[in-house]
């Protein structure tokens, strides 16, 4: 879950960037870069979850 | 040397009192029993930056105009790395704006390697975190900062496709802050949390900082060291003139202000009383927030972003806290992480450009994006790479004992030691 985390980080740069590179209007690089973001907040989600200890674990 | 050379010379000095006044808050927001680990290890990772930086990290960053690799997109050039010689060979340090720029950029990566300190204190051992620290800026750090202050891709978002004058960061709220705060996050997930954080039932237990008058003193200090920072940052990467200093100066310290207030008010609010170490990290988050937009923006807009910015820091420290399980006692995570992703959007928010170029706020988005999904991961792999081959949490042993005794052989404060006898025989 770890690597898919951060796999979906670099996923939604990717989309970020490929979006300011081929899309031509504002409102259209706009909407797309939005939507890397969410998929890279999804990434932290995942590694979040990934990353909590279990309870009792740091006693 | 020109006048505001020596003027932004002058500002590059007072820079220093930032990682200290950094320093001084993590220690106290830190146990007793590892006080001098902390401050040691404040001093040795920007040793350590200082001279990564100066051998490697420049070679990667450059200056604008300089030296540097491309692709080519579609008929686009994306600069994505510097090729200057390495040990700062190409350079001449004689009070050019050019050498400005080096003398600012070895001290501001010492002040982004500090940062995780605070994340990883009470179990952070003292050569791992000075190896993380070369990592961070001999890498991560200038690769980041070359595509921002480096005359890279980000900085060219402008002129290559009309998005506003590109990525800007004037005094590093995205390059400093949010690098060193997202380095945090990716070291207090590899370490994992203090023994006895999170335990088997209940909530997760409180460990209080051992002295919130370090804490507080340590705020005066970063206000110093960040009005430099963000004088100097404008003058020589946003092209601000010697006059704007003025403005920069009133716009940091109302941020800082008005985050130290938000900070106060919610706390109040929420527990009936003021919590003293949320105040400071309100105060930081206010700086923090600044950095960014403090030459594009009016007085009234540093203090809505620094009112956003204690906000944001509040919600931040409870919310890593519980029930995201980050155990970040010095809340660098929530500070320089989420602080300074707030401070690159703000300014994209509220700049206004005499030339009324349009699209800033999209730069300033692709940057934020930049950070999240290149800067984290590629700082999780290295210190992850460095924790298989050199261990960076101390054994339970050493954080049973304190990181003082167990790493430097000595406490911070002797005298504290309790005596049962005198108790006892009166």
């Amino acid at each position: 879950m770890k690597l898919l985390g951060f796999l979906l980080m670099a996923a939604g740069w990717a989309i970020a960037l490929a979006a300011v590179a081929l899309l031509k209007t504002t409102l259209d690089r706009g909407l797309f870069v939005l939507a890397g973001i969410a998929v890279e907040v999804l990434g932290l989600a995942l590694a979040v979850r990934a990353h909590q200890p279990a309870r009792g674990e740091s006693q | 040397m020109t006048p505001a050379a020596a003027l932004c010379l002058i500002f590059i000095f007072l820079v220093p009192l930032a990682p200290a006044g950094l320093s001084l808050i993590n220690t106290g927001l830190g146990r007793s029993r590892s006080a001098a680990h902390a401050m040691l290890g404040a001093l040795c990772v920007m040793a350590v930056a200082a001279i990564t930086y100066c051998a490697f990290g420049f070679a990667w960053q450059g200056l604008a105009g300089g030296a540097a690799h491309s692709l080519r997109i579609a008929g686009i050039e994306w600069n994505w790395i510097a090729a200057e010689p390495l040990f700062l060979r190409a350079r001449t340090l004689d009070g050019s704006p050019a050498s400005l720029v080096v003398l600012l950029q070895i001290l501001s990566v010492g002040l982004a390697a500090v940062i995780p300190l605070g994340a990883g204190a009470d179990r952070w051992r003292l050569g791992p975190s000075c190896a993380s620290a070369a990592l961070l800026a001999g890498l991560a750090y200038p690769i980041f900062a070359h595509w921002v202050w480096g005359g890279g891709w980000l900085a060219q978002l402008g002129t290559n496709y009309g998005l506003g004058h590109g990525f800007l960061d004037a005094g590093g709220s995205g390059c400093i802050q949010a690098v060193g705060g997202l380095t945090a996050l990716a070291v207090t997930w590899i370490l994992g949390p203090r023994r006895g954080k999170y335990p088997m039932h209940g909530m997760p237990a409180a460990i209080p900082g051992h002295d919130a008058s370090i804490v507080l003193f340590g705020c005066f200090p970063t206000l110093v060291g960040w009005l430099g920072l963000n004088a100097a940052g404008a003058m020589l990467f946003a092209g601000a003139e010697s006059g704007r200093t003025v403005l920069i100066a009133v716009n940091t310290t109302l941020s800082a202000a008005a985050g130290l207030l938000a900070a106060l008010a919610i706390s109040a609010f929420r527990f009936g009383k003021p919590d003293a170490s949320l105040c400071a990290n309100g105060w930081v988050s206010g700086l923090v927030a600044s950095s960014a937009a403090c030459a594009f923006v009016t007085p009234a807009q540093a203090v809505a972003i620094g009112l956003v910015a204690g906000g944001v820091v509040t919600a931040a420290v409870a919310y890593t806290e519980w029930p995201l399980s980050i155990d970040d006692p010095g809340g660098a995570v929530s500070v320089h992480a989420a602080g300074g992703l707030w401070g690159l959007l703000a300014l994209g928010i509220f700049a206004r450009f005499p030339d009324g170029a349009s699209g800033q706020w999209l730069a300033q988005l692709v940057g934020i994006a930049t950070l999240i999904g290149f800067v984290l991961p590629l700082t999780y792999t290295l210190n992850w790479l460095l924790n298989r081959v050199y261990s960076q949490r101390v054994d339970p042993e050493g954080e049973r004992q304190g990181m003082d005794l167990y790493e430097l052989g000595a406490g911070a404060y002797p005298e504290f030691v309790t005596h049962n006898e005198e108790f006892t025989q009166q």
